[in-house]
């Protein structure tokens, strides 16, 4: 059995001219999944995966076929991250406390996606309530990384990263609150995008951090991944936060150069801690960005050091009181306890795992009277210098920033205990989220067989210039990307 | 600032968790180590600096109260709990009386 070879443009193209019939793509694809998915030492990538679903959405696929061009994701499969409601699997968030939910809505992306013509491919394992960095936090079991399976894929959106990386499907949806795409993208030698906060709906997304959640996307190639940005981008109705400006054609970005363009190389993304592995592969990158005509300029981001308290100090704030929802009242998990206070408590200390809990009573802590302007308001504030930061190197003629992804590679399997050291995963990822800047991890080779991330970070709404260094960067590493 | 176990069985209280002695004991020192880090910003001089709750300079846009209807893909009846009148019931706790019929 083969894993799909197929990027999503070929796919579409194939299956609009008959070449090849989306049935086949699915059973191929299913057939990968079983391979990889299933034993003691399977990846563990998917939550629920239903072929009897699966062969509906196949079906509607022919509509597409009498259409004279072919629908942009036609024919792909595209798996969706278990927090993204869909309408005939379970949304479980990789909870307990959601293990039977259906929901009776799908979410706008998911929509969006099968009106392209794509198909959606069962629902991804994930940290629970995409709360972690190494996918060892669901209910369900950790997942694997396809590429070392003794290693976590990353976190929170693990699943989908490895459903990308082991060859299921060609694009994959996740979400982002503090580098829950770019981080597995990185740990499982993908690219994974996330977009500007407002480039995408969040309708449908179950909520963890408001003002950081977001969508966004796994490709196996540069090409993959703004294909289908520019599929679930643009305003929608039902999310008062998405914002109405043109969606570009992010797949064609490629056909520009970045001769005469700026990239920052933040000096507080390369500190002397930083694996020299890591650091050698990032300046391998930026000499062959240089080679391409751009200018590499060093530049100053003074407030990163203080992302990481600050978002944990912001994200379990909001976490606390969106997840306030889940009492076994209206639906999910319901455990009877010594009256309403008694099954609240009971439901919600069973439904939860550790680390959710955890972020519940910090979030709490730091709203709570006495701590609020200590913790929350003096966050927010620190929050805005960090935003303050990037809006002066933009100003000042950069277009987009460069900085390693991760600061190690993937680790493996049950090596970090420490709430604290896990929270460092998403050192050099949580700034974006916390500005709302777009930002997406991209493969630069590998350190000891694990691959390397590289990140580009760019002005909000820079998604376009942003894939355009990506695909300049992909073309011009080759297949030292992956070696 | 030092979390006591007086402040996590609160805190707790406050958000509906029921805890274990031995998860309360542990939950004193995860977050006092957590919170330890977070003393960071202490030293920040944000005098004057405007706290953000969005990213947008006006924080997060709220729309018209007047929205499109939430498209349900299946009828209330096919996932509330019960409905009775247009209206959700929600399961009656096992430890309350049964409430006479209307």
């Amino acid at each position: 059995m083969s894993r799909i070879s197929h990027g999503a443009a070929t796919l579409r193209g194939d299956t609009h001219r008959g070449v090849l019939g989306a049935r086949d793509t699915v059973d191929a694809a299913l057939d990968r999944a079983r391979e990889v998915n299933s034993g003691p030492d399977g990846l563990n990538i998917f939550v629920s995966l239903d072929e009897k679903h699966l062969r509906g959405h196949v079906d509607a696929t022919g509509d597409f076929m009498a259409h004279a061009e072919p629908a942009p994701l036609l024919g792909v499969p595209v798996a969706i991250k278990d927090n993204i409601a869909t309408l005939h699997h379970p949304t479980t968030c990789g909870s307990r406390i959601l293990s039977d939910y259906v929901s009776p809505y799908e979410a706008t992306v998911v929509r969006r996606l099968r009106e392209a013509g794509a198909i959606p491919f069962g629902k991804t394992n994930m940290d629970e309530f995409a709360m972690g960095s190494s996918t060892e936090n669901s209910a369900y079991g950790p997942t694997r990384n396809p590429v070392a399976p003794d290693r976590v894929p990353g976190g929170s959106s693990g699943g989908s990263a490895a459903a990308v990386a082991a060859g299921i499907v060609p694009v994959a949806l996740g979400s982002e609150t503090g580098g829950s795409v770019r981080q597995p993208a990185a740990f499982c030698g993908i690219v994974g995008v996330k977009p500007t906060y407002g480039r995408v709906s969040r309708f449908g997304l179950v909520a963890f951090a408001s003002s950081l959640d977001q969508v966004g996307v796994f490709g196996a190639t540069v090409d993959d991944a703004a294909r289908a940005l520019g599929v679930i981008a643009g305003r929608d109705p039902l999310d008062s936060t998405s914002v109405d400006l043109p969606v570009p054609s992010y797949h064609r970005a490629g056909e520009r150069s970045v001769r005469g363009l700026v990239v920052g190389r933040p000096k507080e993304y390369f500190p002397a801690s930083l694996d020299p592995r890591i650091r050698k592969r990032c300046d391998a990158a930026l000499a062959k960005l240089r080679e391409e005509g751009a200018e590499i300029r060093d530049v100053s981001l003074p407030h990163t050091e203080l992302a990481i308290p600050v978002y944990y100090i912001v994200a379990p704030a909001e976490a606390s009181s969106n997840l306030a929802r889940f009492d076994g009242v209206r639906y999910g998990l319901r455990v009877e306890g010594d009256g309403l206070r008694g099954m609240y408590e009971a439901t919600r200390s069973q439904g939860f795992g550790p680390e959710v809990t955890r972020r519940i009573m910090i979030g709490t802590y730091v709203l709570s009277a006495g701590y609020y302007d200590a913790y929350y308001r003096k966050a927010q504030q620190v929050r805005t210098l960090i935003t303050r930061d990037f809006a002066d190197v933009f100003a000042s003629g950069v277009d987009v920033l460069f900085t390693p992804t991760t600061p190690t590679p993937a680790f493996p399997i049950g090596a970090i205990s420490d709430p604290y050291e896990m929270y460092l995963s998403d050192i050099f990822t949580a700034t974006a989220n916390l500005a709302g800047v777009p930002a997406m991890s991209q493969p630069i080779g590998r350190v000891d067989g694990l691959p390397v991330g590289g990140q580009f970070i760019a002005p909000h709404f820079g998604e376009e210039a942003m894939f355009t260094f990506a695909f300049a960067l992909e073309r011009a590493l080759g297949a030292e990307a992956v070696s | 600032m030092a979390v006591t176990i007086h402040d996590v069985r609160h805190v707790a209280a406050l958000a509906r968790l029921g805890l274990t002695d031995e998860r309360a004991a542990s939950l004193v020192q995860e977050m006092n180590t957590i919170l330890g880090h977070m003393d960071a910003l202490s030293a920040v001089d944000t005098d004057g600096i405007e706290g953000v709750a969005g990213v947008g300079a006006g924080g997060l846009p709220v729309r018209a109260d007047s929205g499109p209807p939430l498209p349900l893909a299946r009828s209330l009846d096919a996932f509330a709990p019960m409905l009775r009148d247009g209206l959700i019931l929600v399961p009656r706790l096992s430890t309350h009386d049964t409430a006479e019929e209307e």
